[in-house]
């Protein structure tokens, strides 16, 4: 695997398809994001079951140049999300797609959005290394066991698990989807939420950064993989993601003119929360 | 006094609350209003921010599907709105604190009656507790 990756980048570069590309490397205990900008450098590049980070995230960093991402199968949804949102040009990346075996933890664990995951090839690549995986039927088993649980339990949950928070926004800077120039939680005027680590603010924060997720998250779960303090948030957003899907029909990251779920409408969209 | 801060498109639901006014319905003086150009102008994150800084309700009305002023905005606003509701559920937020309605700007009376029908609901919750910005 990793020798297809290296040959197809080199070629790439060959080629002058990619003036730079992003991928992983050697770290010192995960696989790093690595740039690399001349062809002899491709064999820093390597794949294994620490490739946690969404390269994807990189990307608008290099707007305007050709670039490479080695991509699985979420990274590349989240590149196609980006592009649905205008914020990339299709024909300014190059999506080296991997099919993906699933990332694991410290501990050999997969990680529960691997476990659920149902697009590990990715959907859209110019090309692809190694043979096609099939996911999972997504259902959502998590989500559906919380919803299960009585209204005051999941609020004692939620404000637990925000109870950890320490505001570093870790999962933020993680995010390939949180490239806002201003982030409401940074803005002073207005001033939406102040700072302090208060259990309404971190409620605030964490209800807000789901909900701006909503029809875009690709479930990778690099927020959850960045927080030092192991705070629980993918099930918010998976929870968003079972919503969008049920409600609007929509799967984010499948095609990249498909306009994002809350940026377009249906006149036969449900109604019956409205008074 | 309960207080429920009522995001009111300007073309039609303002218009609905004018006309109730003129029209002498009488409706609970609950509603802090803020006028808006569209339930689309509406940005989820004023209801959070509202709802945090402690009232009891929040509401956003605007013109019926079809009816919008800028043809499309309350179409927008009700994907927003669905999502929102999901969200704040799931967490196990109160239900009965987040309103969404349409009212034309012909229906003062189902303006006054959809006041009087959230204080009702608002009033069978007890003082809200939840997700309330501390005053440290």
């Amino acid at each position: 695997m990793i020798e297809r990756i290296r040959e197809e980048a080199r070629k790439a570069f060959e080629e002058g398809k990619i003036e730079i590309l992003i991928g992983f490397g050697r770290g010192t205990l995960r696989a790093t994001p690595i740039f690399i900008e001349k062809k002899e450098d491709v064999d820093k590049l390597i794949w294994d079951d620490t490739c946690w980070i969404n390269l994807a995230t990189y990307l608008r960093r290099f707007r305007g140049k050709k670039t490479g991402i080695v991509a699985k199968g979420c990274d590349a949804r989240s590149v196609v999300a980006l592009i649905a949102e205008k914020q990339l040009k299709r024909e300014d990346v190059y999506i080296i797609g991997v099919p993906c075996q699933g990332m694991k933890n410290e501990k050999g664990e997969e990680f529960l959005s691997c476990r659920y995951c149902e697009y590990p090839t990715p959907p859209v690549y110019d090309v692809l290394v190694g043979e096609k995986r099939e996911g999972k039927k997504e259902n959502y088993p998590d989500v559906s066991e919380f919803e299960s649980m009585p209204p005051e339990k999941r609020w004692e949950f939620f404000s637990e698990e925000v109870k950890k928070c320490i505001r570093c926004y870790a999962c933020r800077e993680a995010c390939p989807m949180c490239y806002c120039e201003e982030c409401f939680a940074d803005s002073l005027d207005p001033r939406w939420l102040e700072p302090g680590l208060s259990l309404s603010s971190l409620q605030f924060w964490h209800l807000v950064r789901a909900y701006h997720q909503a029809g875009r998250c690709s479930d990778c779960g690099a927020c959850e993989r960045a927080c030092p303090m192991d705070v629980k948030i993918l099930y918010l957003t998976r929870k968003l993601n079972k919503e969008v899907r049920e409600l609007f029909g929509f799967v984010t990251g499948l095609d990249p003119e498909a306009l994002p779920p809350l940026g377009t409408y249906s006149t036969e969209d449900k109604e019956e929360f409205i008074l | 006094m309960k207080k429920v801060i009522a995001f009111l498109c300007n073309w039609c639901s303002y218009a609905g609350a004018d006309l109730a006014g003129v029209s002498r319905f009488q409706y609970p003086p609950i509603t802090r209003t803020i006028r808006v150009p569209c339930s689309g102008r509406v940005n989820p994150l004023y209801l959070f921010k509202a709802l945090y800084e402690g009232a009891d309700a929040v509401w956003v009305s605007g013109c019926h599907p079809g009816d919008c002023h800028y043809q499309t905005g309350n179409y927008y606003a009700r994907r927003r709105f669905a999502i929102f509701n999901a969200l704040m559920d799931y967490v196990g937020f109160e239900k009965g604190r987040v309103f969404f309605s349409w009212i034309s700007a012909s229906e003062g009376k189902k303006f006054a009656e959809t006041v009087k029908h959230i204080k009702e609901e608002v009033e069978k919750l007890p003082p809200r507790q939840k997700f309330l910005r501390e005053n440290d």
